[in-house]
């Protein structure tokens, strides 16, 4: 009994959250996008989405395993980028360039920036955006709705109807075209309080109250547009990514208030038919400082002694 | 109040409130170290060979910031020896070996105080600090301009897992309490007295309303709290019970607020009621490898191994011994150390309750900013302590950090946040000591 007992610093106990606990959830919040995705294009849809987890799996294994660093794929955030970068290719994709895009994600954009927590955009967005400028056509066929509209105002006769935006009953990318299948997702996260609402919410607010001002004050058209395209994907499970997004609740707001603005500035003024991508790699990119201007207050002010 | 600092759910564990407090048999020996406070430690005014009895004094405080030690069994001095702290740092001890009698020293009497200088002149030969933990001489704390206090705060959250020992001595010794109650309303013009207690502990509640009820002297309240981890960091409860925001590097007296332990009330109440010193503590016996977890009320100076054994024993070797709480206790290095003054629990976890996740990379996911209490940013003061940015750190207030370890307890990384926060603490304070001897 006389043994000496092991000492440490307190606190001796643990919420019992984990990293990969978080990424978990993220996967079980996507799987009704996957499931609607392979329902609506096809079981086809099951090879890009297999082919992204492994190669963004196996890359970063073997990133570790070469630099001789840790092995961190147990913290399945390489599992989300492949998924996420899944969904947001159409289903007909050549999978040699899902290989290239998820290789892009976790070495470029990921490992090389010092990996989890280390990278300063999202993975699978800057793939997202990377496959978009590198193979062109391929990527820009997961815009349907868009594409046709060009420079002019988008027009409420080329849209599918309301249900079936809402249910995902048209061409895109495959996670992104069901919209109820995404909210399933959304409110898992809330539930399991792994995000807030505010990125979601002020997103897609903004994009839908832009629109709104921008069709002339038709909610039904501005409604089609907010569901179409990879806003409600976008905004749920790209723009919270903890790493690339700010922390606290205003910081978040005006984040995605920046992501939102941006995302219908290069809809409807910009050449890029679908601003989604590039408006939150932008908003990332200024993350670090949003969180400096939105630190809490401290207690008290924090007065100097 | 509507709006509450930010806190965390813990897991309460407070099995230990239900079951019945027991008194611990007198134990063979006992070690008593002279410091168990904040300040100098008190010189031994007793040699080997002496008989002490109860209550008697055998070590003699070492000027104001300091406090005297008293005899927790009666018997024989058989050793004036070295004891080492948690800190680290050794200090003087007494042994004392039983004689079995319990006896209690003769020449104990209740103690009338009418004014400021009265209450300070008993208190500093009561031995009693603070007993929540901090270990502040008890009559450094009151000795302020009577004028300046507008509340007594009575700290009763009891926010820690685990512990039950306050909760206990709110139900047990209210006579104790309302005693020092009015003591302390007539020696200083108290006016306002605030308990906090979580309400969760609503025996607690009733039990102090009902005695605040008895008194006359002074107006007493008691205010339910969220059950919501630190609420009894003394700035936290300082605003939950009075709306006062205490500033970085200030005291609850520069709001008008004294804060006492209810605990440390009752032991008040006690000395000056009977003259019995502070020699016994009710302490909290928790943790998975304690075969009985329950409340003992045990003779200060006992060793941890004794307390154990009188619960029943060990069921296996525990992986940590800790006084206090799983959130801020501190780790004991071996079952041989003593329940000190300010031992209000010891627990002995188990490999697995102690199991710790394996520290990761920082996601940024933002836990520890949207946790902490004070509005502090862990993740950024850790990217400067990093640098050794010292003003960077200054200008994330990381001063005003009370190492609740929220942070740490939320981190999905298990980074070790609040220890990170210390040691930044500690950078702060050795550049401000390097700038006064240039100066």
């Amino acid at each position: 009994m006389s043994s000496l007992t092991k000492i440490s610093v307190s606190p001796h106990i643990h919420s019992g959250r984990s990293t990969a606990g978080i990424m978990r959830d993220v996967l079980i919040s996507l799987v009704p996008a996957a499931v609607a995705g392979t329902v609506i294009f096809g079981w086809t849809a099951l090879l890009p989405i297999a082919v992204c987890i492994i190669a963004c799996v196996g890359f970063e294994a073997l990133f570790n395993l070469i630099v001789k660093k840790e092995q961190t794929v147990s913290d399945l955030s390489a599992a989300v980028t492949g998924l996420l970068l899944a969904l947001n290719l159409p289903a007909n994709i050549p999978l040699w360039q899902c290989v290239v895009g998820s290789l892009f994600a976790i070495v470029v954009v990921k490992c090389l920036f010092g990996g989890i927590g280390g990278n300063l955009v999202n993975p699978a967005i800057t793939a997202r955006v990377f496959m978009l400028v590198a193979f062109g056509e391929m990527a820009v066929s997961a815009f349907p709705v868009d594409a046709v509209a060009g420079a002019t105002p988008l027009s409420a006769a080329k849209l599918p109807s309301l249900l079936d935006l809402f249910l995902g009953n048209y061409g895109g990318a495959i996670g992104e075209t069901c919209t109820l299948a995404l909210l399933l997702g959304f409110i898992y996260l809330l539930v399991r309080r792994v995000i807030t609402w505010h990125i979601p919410t002020v997103f897609i607010g903004t994009v839908f109250l832009f629109t709104f001002f921008y069709v002339g004050f038709d909610a039904v058209e501005a409604l089609s547009l907010t569901m179409a395209g990879g806003v409600f994907l976008g905004a749920i499970f790209m723009a919270t990514d903890y790493v690339t997004s700010p922390s606290t609740a205003w910081g978040k707001v005006i984040f995605a208030l920046g992501a939102g603005l941006l995302t219908c500035l290069i809809r409807y003024f910009g050449v890029y038919p679908e601003g989604v991508s590039f408006a939150i790699l932008f908003m990332n990119i200024l993350t670090p400082y949003i969180n400096q201007w939105t630190r809490h207050k401290v207690f008290a002010g924090g007065v100097k002694a | 109040m509507a709006f509450h600092l930010h806190g965390i759910h813990t897991p309460h564990r407070k099995n230990t409130a239900k079951a019945p407090t027991v008194r611990m048999s007198a134990p063979k020996i006992v070690t008593i170290p002279m410091a168990m406070h904040i300040g100098a430690p008190a010189i031994p005014t007793v040699k080997v060979g002496d008989t002490v009895k109860i209550g008697q004094k055998i070590g003699e405080a070492a000027g104001k910031v300091s406090s005297p030690v008293f005899a927790s069994i009666s018997g024989k001095v058989t050793k004036l020896t070295d004891y080492v702290l948690t800190s680290g740092a050794q200090t003087a001890a007494v042994v004392i070996e039983s004689d079995g009698e319990m006896a209690i020293c003769e020449s104990l009497c209740a103690h009338e105080v009418s004014d400021r200088t009265s209450l300070i002149e008993a208190l500093r030969e009561s031995g009693i600090v603070g007993l929540g933990g901090a270990g502040f001489p008890t009559h450094v704390k009151l000795d302020v301009d009577p004028a300046r206090i507008d509340y007594l705060v009575i700290n009763g959250a009891e926010c820690e897992p685990y512990i039950t020992s306050d909760t206990v001595t709110m139900l047990t010794r209210g006579e104790d309490i309302a005693y020092a109650l009015r003591a302390l309303a007539r020696a200083l013009g108290i006016k306002r007295v605030v308990f906090g207690i979580e309400n969760n502990k609503k025996e607690a509640i009733e039990a102090m309303k009902k005695m605040a009820a008895s008194i006359g002297e002074c107006e007493v309240t008691v205010k339910a709290l969220p059950a919501l981890y630190p609420q009894g960091g003394e700035k936290v409860l300082v605003y939950h019970t009075t709306g006062r925001k205490i500033g970085m590097g200030k005291l609850p007296i520069d709001v008008g607020c004294v804060v006492l332990n209810c605990t440390t009330l009752a032991a008040i109440g006690t000395y000056l009621s009977s003259g019995m010193p502070l020699t016994e503590k009710c302490v909290t016996v928790e943790g998975g490898a304690v075969k009985q977890p329950q409340n003992v009320i045990v003779p200060i100076g006992t060793s941890l191994a004794d307390l154990f054994d009188f619960c029943g024993g060990l069921t296996e070797e525990p992986d940590k011994i800790i006084y206090g709480g799983p959130m801020m206790g501190i780790t004991v290095q071996s079952p041989d150390c003593a329940v000190l003054k300010n031992t209000n629990a010891v627990l002995a976890l188990t490999k697995k309750e102690a199991k710790l996740p394996k520290t990761t990379a920082c996601i940024r996911c933002g836990s520890c900013v949207n946790t902490c209490p004070f509005g502090l940013a862990p993740i950024a003061i850790a990217e400067a302590h990093d640098k050794g940015d010292t003003e960077a750190l200054k200008a994330l207030s990381v001063d005003m950090c009370m190492e609740c370890g929220c942070c740490s307890f939320v981190c999905p990384a298990n980074r070790p946040l609040v220890q990170i926060n210390k040691l930044s603490k500690q950078l702060l304070r050795e550049e401000r000591m390097k700038e006064e001897k240039k100066a």
